[in-house]
Order: C-alpha cells, then sequence, then structure tokens
C-alpha cells in the first residue's frame, strides 16, 4: 500500500520542512528551558560535588552558607578536627563581588579558601593551586579570567595562577578561590575615608578611649578592621567513618549546624531552586499547550486543504483508517521534523545562554515521546474535520 | 445492445426528498432507468433537475427515500447496508470521473490509478502493473511516472479515466467528464470511454450537457423535475 503520508510529505518537501522548522524552534525553547532547569540542578550539586567535603558545618540554626547567611569563628576546625572520625577540615568563606579586569567587570562569587584543604578546587583545567597566603587566585574558566591575569578585588590586587571548570555557585555565577585570610580583609575591608571617620568616633567616644588607657583605644581599632570570622568549615571524614554520625555529633556536643552532602544537596536542589522550578515547569507546561495549538493548527490547515482529496479517496473506497492514519501520520512526522530541528538548535545555542544550560540525553527522549504524544494529540482535530469530510463532495452539484 | 442481458443499472421509482415538512424538496420524484454492460447511456438536464442527486444514488453516497436501486443483480440500501458495504461497493464496483480530474496531487499517474486496486487489497507490484496497462490503454503510459501538476489537462482527465477503471467495476458514473476540455478533446474522451465500455463490458452513465458530446449517445435519458425520459440518440460515430 502507498504511504499516502509520505508521499505528501514529500510533494510539499519545502513547505513541510520549513513548517516542522517553525515548530523546531518551539521545541527549541522547551528544550533550552528543561535544559536551564537541569543546569541550575547542576550547578547547584557542583558546588557541592566538586568541594571534596563530606559535611557542612555552619552557624547552629542555619541552613548556611549558600542558602542562609553564616558566621563562625574561624578557630573552630581545630576542636572539630579532633572529632573521631573527622580526617581534615577546610575553612572557607563566600561572598559575591563584582570583579574588575581588563576593563570589563564580571561578577564573582570569592571563595575564600585554605590550600589542600575540603573546599579547594578538586581538578584544574590550567595552571596551579594557591600555594602562598596572599594575592593568588584560581578563576572557574566561566570568568574569561586566564592563568597569569592580574585582578583587582577592592584595594588589592592578584595573580590567577590557576582555572577550574564548573565551580559555580547556585545562583550560576563563577567562583574566583583566593585564600583565606585575603577573603576574610576583603569582607571587611573599608575606604580611607571611612576609616578616618570612624577612628575619629572612637576617639570622641570617652568609654573607648578614657583618658589614662590609650591602649584600649588601638584595641578597639584593631578588632574593627580584623576578621575572624569563616562561613562554613568544610569536613572530610575519615576512610569508614559514616557521615551521617559524624555530622550527628557535631550537632550534639558542638552546638552547630552540620549538613551532610545529600542534606546540603537537599538544602540546595530542592529548597533554593524550588521556586525556580516550579517558575519553569509552568513555562514547559505553556510551552507544551502553545505547541499542541499549534500543531494543531497546521495539520488542521493542512487538512482542510486536502478536502477535495479527502472526499476522492473516500468516494473511491479509502477507509477512515486510511485516512486518519494519513493525517496522524503526518503530523507525527511534523512532530518528528520540530523535533530534530529543535534538538539541533537548543544544543548550538546552548553555550551562549549565560547560564549552564544542561541538555541531558533522557530529557530529550522524554522530549521527543511527548512531542509524539502531543503530534498525535493534535493531529486529531484534522483527523475529525477529514472524517466529517462526505464523499458526496466529490460529485458536483 | 443485448436488452435481453442483466442490467448493469436497474433504477426502479426512485425518489430524493431533502428536508421534511412544509420545507420538504423532492429532487427525484421516481426514476425508473436501465442501462446495460457495454453501454454508454447520457444522462442530460438543466441545472437543479436533480442529476447530481441521482448520480450520488447511484454511487453509493447518499441513500434514497424511495424506490429500489439495483447494481448488477445486487438491490443496493435494501438489506441495512452499512458505511463500509457502501465503501466496498463504491471501490470495488463503481468508477468515478468528475468534471475535474481530482487526482491525488502528490501521487505520481501510476499511483493514481493504482492506488485504487491497493485499497481493494491487491499487492502492490500487481496494482501497479494493471495501472501501467490501463495507462498504456489510455495512450498516457509515457506520463507514467509524471506528477499531476506535470501532465496536461487531457492527460489528467485520462489518468483519471484510468482510475475509475482500475478496479474493473462494472459500472462507471461520470459527472460532466468533458466541461472542461475543448471540442476535440471532449470527442476524444467519449471516443475513450466508448472504447471503453465496449472493451470491459462496462455500464456508463455519462452526466453532461455539452452540446459536443450529446450526439455520441445512442440512449440518452433526460432529467426534468426528478423524473427521466427516455428517447435515443443519434449514436453518431466518432471512431
Amino acid at each position: 500500500m502507498i504511504n499516502l503520508a509520505g508521499r505528501d510529505i514529500r510533494h510539499h518537501g519545502s513547505r513541510y520542512i520549513f513548517t516542522g522548522m517553525g515548530l523546531g524552534l518551539l521545541i527549541a525553547l522547551t528544550l533550552s528551558m528543561a535544559g536551564i532547569y537541569r543546569g541550575l540542578v547542576d550547578d547547584g550539586k557542583a558546588i557541592i560535588d566538586n568541594s571534596g567535603a563530606d559535611i557542612w558545618v555552619v552557624q547552629q540554626g542555619t541552613l548556611g552558607p549558600y542558602a542562609e547567611p553564616s558566621a563562625l569563628h574561624d578557630d573552630i576546625y581545630r576542636s572539630l578536627r579532633a572529632l573521631p572520625g573527622v580526617a581534615d577540615t577546610g575553612n572557607v568563606t563566600y561572598q559575591t563581588m563584582q570583579v574588575r579586569s581588563a576593563g570589563k567587570d564580571v561578577r564573582v562569587m570569592v571563595t575564600g579558601i585554605e590550600p589542600n584543604a575540603p573546599g579547594t578546587p578538586l581538578y584544574l583545567v590550567s595552571g596551579r593551586p594557591i600555594i602562598r597566603g596572599h594575592y593568588e587566585a584560581v578563576a572557574d574558566v566561566k570568568t574569561g579570567f586566564k592563568t597569569g591575569d592580574r585582578i583587582r578585588l577592592r584595594h588589592n590586587e592578584y595573580t590567577v595562577v590557576g582555572t577550574t571548570r564548573r565551580m559555580v555557585s547556585s545562583g550560576g555565577d563563577p567562583m574566583l578561590f583566593i585564600p583565606l585570610r585575603d577573603s576574610q580583609e576583603e569582607q571587611f575591608v573599608r575606604d580611607a575615608d571611612a576609616v578616618v571617620t570612624d577612628r575619629l568616633r572612637l576617639a570622641q567616644n570617652p568609654r573607648l578611649n578614657p583618658p589614662g588607657s590609650p591602649g584600649i583605644l588601638g584595641a578597639v581599632e584593631e578588632n574593627q578592621v580584623s576578621s575572624h570570622s569563616v562561613n562554613a568549615v568544610l569536613l572530610r571524614v575519615a576512610k569508614g567513618a559514616d557521615p551521617n554520625a559524624v555530622a550527628e555529633t557535631v550537632k550534639r556536643w558542638k552546638r552547630l549546624g552540620a549538613y551532610t552532602k545529600e542534606e546540603m544537596t537537599d538544602i540546595l536542589v530542592v529548597k533554593m531552586i524550588a521556586v525556580s522550578a516550579r517558575q519553569i515547569f509552568m513555562f514547559l507546561v505553556i510551552l507544551t499547550l502553545v505547541s499542541t495549538a499549534i500543531i494543531a493548527f497546521i495539520i488542521y490547515t493542512l487538512t482542510i486543504g486536502k478536502i477535495r482529496e479527502i472526499a476522492v479517496l473516500k468516494l473511491v473506497g479509502a477507509s477512515s483508517r486510511t485516512i486518519a492514519s494519513m493525517i496522524l501520520q503526518e503530523a507525527l512526522g511534523l512532530g518528528l521534523i520540530g523535533f530534530m530541528f529543535g534538538k539541533v538548535v537548543a544544543t548550538v545555542w546552548a553555550p551562549y545562554f549565560p547560564k549552564y544550560v544542561l541538555l541531558l540525553p533522557q530529557d530529550s527522549l522524554r522530549g521527543i515521546v511527548i512531542t509524539m504524544i502531543v503530534s498525535a494529540l493534535a493531529s486529531l482535530l484534522g483527523i475529525r474535520a477529514a472524517l466529517q469530510v462526505d464523499p458526496s463532495e466529490a460529485i458536483g452539484g | 445492445m443485448a436488452q435481453t442481458d442483466m442490467p448493469a443499472i436497474l433504477v426502479e421509482g426512485l425518489t430524493k426528498r431533502y428536508g421534511s415538512g412544509e420545507t420538504a424538496v423532492d429532487a427525484l420524484k421516481g426514476i425508473d432507468m436501465a442501462v446495460y454492460p457495454g453501454e454508454v447511456v447520457g444522462l442530460i438536464g438543466p441545472s437543479g433537475s436533480g442529476k447530481s442527486t441521482l448520480l450520488k444514488a447511484l454511487g453509493a453516497v447518499i441513500e434514497p427515500t424511495g424506490g429500489r436501486i439495483t447494481l448488477g443483480g445486487t438491490p443496493i440500501y435494501d438489506h441495512g447496508w452499512k458505511i463500509k458495504d457502501l465503501r466496498a461497493l463504491r471501490r470495488d464496483r463503481i468508477g468515478f470521473v468528475f468534471q475535474a480530474p481530482y487526482l491525488i496531487p502528490f501521487l505520481d499517474a501510476t499511483d493514481n490509478v493504482a492506488l485504487i486496486p491497493m485499497l481493494a487489497g491487491m499487492a502492490d507490484a500487481g496494482a501497479r502493473q494493471r495501472a501501467l496497462g490501463l495507462l498504456q490503454v489510455l495512450d498516457v503510459e509515457h506520463r507514467a511516472a509524471a506528477h499531476v501538476t506535470e501532465l496536461s489537462g487531457g492527460e489528467q482527465q485520462r489518468v483519471a479515466i484510468a482510475r475509475a477503471l482500475a478496479n474493473h467495476p462494472p459500472i462507471v458514473l461520470a459527472d460532466e467528464p468533458t466541461a472542461t476540455l475543448d471540442s476535440q478533446r471532449a470527442l476524444v474522451v467519449m471516443r475513450i470511454l466508448n472504447g471503453l465500455a465496449k472493451q470491459y463490458q462496462t455500464a456508463i452513465i455519462v452526466v453532461t450537457h455539452d452540446e459536443k458530446i450529446i450526439p455520441t449517445f445512442k440512449r440518452i435519458y433526460h432529467i426534468r423535475d426528478g423524473k427521466t425520459y427516455e428517447e435515443a440518440g443519434e449514436g453518431r460515430d466518432i471512431g
């Protein structure tokens, strides 16, 4: 039996393909939205997976350091390291900053780390890790910085000694790693005018500058400009130790918050991006509905354009199944062309998105299944119109 | 014509009423006609006389209100015929030729013809073989691979006639098949129909008001106000 749908598609080749391509752009948008969602999740997981930590110790009662502010003294690590099951600790600070380099501003998450401790990027794509205590940096490649670049953070200049990949904040900002001491200073550094004004105010306060005790004023000033806080302490557990048990110990005995990798993933992926995910899901639903309506309209229009041929086919004995099958196959063909084009377009334009777009094969598989289902549903309108065609319409009068 | 033969088409007291009550319209008011195998009969009448309604009833696409249609000895609509029965009847026993060719534009000439036996279940190769044979009979075999848009109007009409004969139906209903053709081509079409009627013993009813071809019929049914009146035609020899 002749494949009527195939012949019709071939006959109207360019029109059919252009229609499919138009639909493909819509499908590309849908796939990209799914990719953006996956990217959000992956960004959230990347910061956890690439930190090399098993447990995040944070300020008690907070969901820090990514979801809520958290502040700890930077000497807490000593007592944490002494706990059974803890192999290594690392103080970390996080702050989002605008970094200026070679005339352009880049928004980064500046991360203060201790060399070779948890929190240090696990993989470098160029250069070397931070080995000095000051003014060295390792940048994620998405910052655009290269090894050897010199960048300015407030008053200090840093040399990029290495680059890493997939180290981004949950907001998608690429990370810039600097030594912990520098990051603590960057958090509290003030401009010269503010320093002079503060000194003047302190000096005029008789309680902080009592006559005969000049040392008090100096101590207060030093305390104001120095920081011994970190946002979290990352723990690596010893081989064979249970991270849940260690986290429980930290919470019970140290009066701190502690989250295992699974719990931190839950905070980042489920809690932090839940609203964004729902937003994207709504957009996906709307796009699917719009796609369905467009395919239905296209198939209906194509069917209406063939009313006379359909009437002739019915008159000469073609069954309703033959005609419905032709329209269904054309709708599926349109969906397939649209999906293939959409997949190519989504893949091509994904790297140009400012945020990470992750196109997973399983999403493509789901996408093609949904496209085929949507196409089949959309063809119902055209099939209904075709089945209502009276074969007597082929006979004039 | 062998009047002793069983008619391929026998119509007795056929009526068709559209609507009901005061707005009812009687399109056919008691049609009687008989067409025999191998015969080409003209059905002539002014617009609104009921030609198309009669053709649709004969073509098993509308159910008459009363009377009887017998095709090759089998009364249709009599025994609770279902849509699929009527579809099979149209497919296997009736060929249609329209005013315009109405070929399927996305098929080539061969497949336009071969589609009909394929719909009846014939294997693709056999159906195409038969189609090529018919195109040869109609002298368009050299255009077998051409798409509809590449065919001239006359070639399209020949392919349409080949399509009507594709399942070797005992009956062909032709609805103004020469309306869009000039005199010369119209007579060629009539010559072809007469030739095929004899060759395949097909009963052909040609609905027309084309003055050019009326003299070619040996027998004519005039239809006026829903009734038929039979008369002998000139039966002019067209070769």
